[in-house]
């Protein structure tokens, strides 16, 4: 193999491996990829192991110390370092678990046993190391990724949108979910995805983070007017953004 | 003949998730032969506590990337049984025909992408591509029209989008279904060529009796629903799932393990195989007498032979499927209302490593009790059972040559190990 291809290597920590597996999906159409890159690492998919890489792609959440020497040998390694999907880029649904006691939520899993296993709070691998880009979602965006990384390999930033989920509604001349009785979190949710959930009939769940100074205060009004009480605010806000709605709240 | 022996696999690859094999043979006598997982535990069952209904399907299916329909599926029955929600005749084929679509992108990508590369003397799917280009292209064909079969319905395959309580958010066009039904049938070359690789492969001849469970009908090779039945007779409904998997903990795992009348137990493509082989499609059938599969194996390497049945078995289902709802034409319906907002409930369904159970109790729309029970966490005592007699078989193998036994073993059973670190013990109270 050509040793002037970057070599590119994934990792995974607490997830679901949906993104990696979007990334092995998207072979399917784009088998080119392989010609532009070396892959050296990708546990799920095979079993050759090397440390000699530049660009990581990390997966799933920190959520136990351990994983910190994980994530600082990556770091150390890597030129490189993406956020790959809500997991590691916001903390995803694991970071459901911060709004509660962790001690309650182990006993409920584990029961008397609850001690034995390593767990910390759900937390970004950018609250640990530094992170040069991040791809976001819930699972990531096959086109999204094949952008970024043509992005990085010519040496640039991925261009992640920073505007709404509802300006793609309006180009995809989607109808409003509210106007059909549906509640949406699209008004400050970063947009990227297409809009593919309220294109499918589901409101957005802001699996891709939360835009740059959204209304927080104005988006819980127009909830509650649709008919959601707090828990269901709570519930629908608390999804996937739990880590960034505790920060906007210290902030505001 | 090697006496002491240790092997030590960390993070084995080419399964989903983190789990480690670990050997210790002295003087000749097995001290030590597990499989630990050390997945970070996830917590999904603690995470559901307190969540509108309608929100439940959407998070749970967030615990496996590859099978996140049938996580769905299963949810949405649970909560559906637990509401006295009935849905309609279209929405069950719909559904059907999604988990047709996630049993073949799942069975596809392990037998291809996973078990493949052992068989053919490679590491990976992606050095196979150097030495076989044409079998990893018609893997990632026939995966390509699973996984846009998947997205026709759901939206997407990985974590799909239109799946609710009830029905569907959005259903697919005829149009759309037309052009699937058109690919599934031209798929039917690369069914033929598929079984022909396979029959092409040594797999390892090991043998251990044990038990294995599926999920079983009168009517049909059960995917959702039924009731569980045993290769040791008997059958029970589904709300009595807790007295067949009878979960327990183990120190060196995050995953519970599991047991019913023997030690240890299996579930998946061979267990439905031996339970449900009278109901499959006559193709499928065929692809079995070609590959040499019977009811009476029990050598867990033939778990993706029976994997292979089943691809050509959903391909043909699904086309019969597409048809029945072109037949009748696709209706526009809301989904099926609930009749109450407190109750309890029990889904299950058959995902491609499984059965999959999940029993939730729901107060006043909200989640007030949840436990999951997944099939690589039913199948880990059985997995540990066939390491331990393999072991002291193999002795006089090399470790490079034990190791590689092991993987493959581990591999056979296609373990999706973040689905099971965190689905462990709940009371339901």
């Amino acid at each position: 193999m050509s040793s002037t291809k970057p070599k590119i290597a994934f990792f995974d920590f607490a997830g679901c491996e949906g993104c990696q597996l979007t990334v092995l999906d998207l072979l399917q159409s784009h088998m080119d990829l392989l010609n532009a890159v070396e892959i050296v690492q990708f546990r799920e998919a095979m079993s050759e192991r090397n440390q000699d890489y530049q660009i990581a792609l990390v997966e799933g959440s920190y959520t136990r110390p351990s994983d910190e020497v994980r994530l600082q040998a990556i770091r150390d390694q890597a030129q490189i370092v993406v956020a790959l999907g809500a997991c590691a880029h916001l903390g995803g649904v694991n970071a459901i678990r911060n709004a509660h006691r962790l001690e309650e939520i182990k006993t409920y899993v584990y029961g008397e046993k609850a001690d034995v296993y390593e767990s910390a709070s759900a937390r970004p691998i950018s609250d640990f190391i530094q992170v040069d880009a991040f791809i976001p979602g819930c699972p990531i965006d096959r086109d999204e990724f094949v952008r970024a990384v043509k992005s990085l390999l010519q040496g640039n930033v991925p261009d992640i949108p920073d505007y709404p989920v509802c300006v793609e509604c309006k180009l995809r001349e989607t109808g409003c979910v509210f106007l059909f009785g549906k509640t949406c979190l699209g008004p400050i949710t970063r947009a990227g995805c297409g809009a593919i959930c309220p294109s499918f009939g589901v409101g957005c769940e802001g699996c891709r983070g939360l835009i740059p100074h959204p209304n927080m205060a104005s988006l819980r009004e127009v909830l509650s007017e649709n008919g959601l009480n707090e828990t269901s605010i709570q519930a629908k806000m608390g999804l996937f953004l739990t880590n960034q709605i505790a920060t906007s709240d210290m902030e505001a | 003949m090697s006496q002491t022996l240790q092997i030590d696999v960390h993070h084995i690859t080419r399964v989903e998730g983190h789990g480690n094999i670990v050997v210790d043979v002295r003087k000749g006598k097995l001290e030590k032969c597990d499989l630990e997982i050390v997945e970070a535990p996830r917590f999904f069952e603690a995470m559901l506590l307190g969540r509108p209904y309608d929100q439940a399907s959407h998070l749970s299916s967030r615990i496996c990337g590859i099978c996140a329909v049938t996580h769905a599926t299963t949810s949405l029955r649970a909560v559906e049984k637990a509401l006295g929600v009935e849905p309609s005749k279209q929405t069950k084929r719909l559904r059907k025909l999604n988990l047709f679509g996630e049993m073949l992108d799942s069975h596809i990508l392990h037998v291809y992408m996973l078990v493949a590369p052992d068989l053919l003397g490679v590491q990976s799917v992606i050095s196979l591509a150097q030495t076989d280009i044409h079998v990893v292209e018609r893997a990632l064909r026939m995966k390509n029209v699973a996984g846009d079969l998947c997205a026709a319905i759901g939206g997407r395959h990985t974590h799909p989008i239109a799946m609710a309580v009830g029905g569907f958010t959005h259903l697919p066009s005829a149009d759309v279904l037309e052009s699937l039904c058109e690919r599934l049938e031209a798929m039917r070359t690369d069914l033929d060529d598929t079984v022909e690789l396979i029959q092409g492969c040594q797999l390892p001849g090991f043998e251990r009796e044990t038990e294995y469970l599926a999920l079983h009908t009168e009517e049909e090779y059960c995917f959702i629903d039924g009731e569980i039945t045993s290769t040791e007779g008997g059958s029970w409904p589904l709300e009595e799932y807790r007295s067949m998997t009878n979960e327990h903990m183990v120190d060196h795992s995050t995953a519970k393990h599991a047991r019913h009348q023997r030690q240890s137990f299996m579930v998946g493509a061979l267990a439905r195989y031996k339970l449900n082989h009278d109901k499959l499609h006559p193709n499928a059938k065929a692809a079995a007498a070609a590959l040499g599969l019977t009811p009476g194996c029990v050598n867990p390497y033939m778990i993706s032979v029976a994997q292979v049945i089943e691809i050509v078995h959903c391909t043909e289902c699904a086309i019969s499927l597409i048809k029945q709802l072109l037949d009748q034409g696709i209706m526009p319906e809301d989904p099926a209302p609930a009749a109450r907002s407190s109750g309890e409930g029990v889904g299950a369904c058959e995902a491609p490593r499984g059965t999959l159970y999940h029993h939730y109790k729901i107060k006043d729309g909200l989640v007030s009790a949840a436990n999951c029970v997944i099939p690589t966490a039913q199948n880990l005592a059985n997995i540990e059972g066939d390491m331990r007699a393999l072991v002291p078989q193999q002795l006089g193998c090399t470790p490079d040559e034990m190791t590689m036994s092991l993987e493959m073993l581990v591999r056979a059973y296609d373990p999706c190990i973040s689905c099971s670190a965190h689905m462990i013990n709940v009371k339901c109270v």
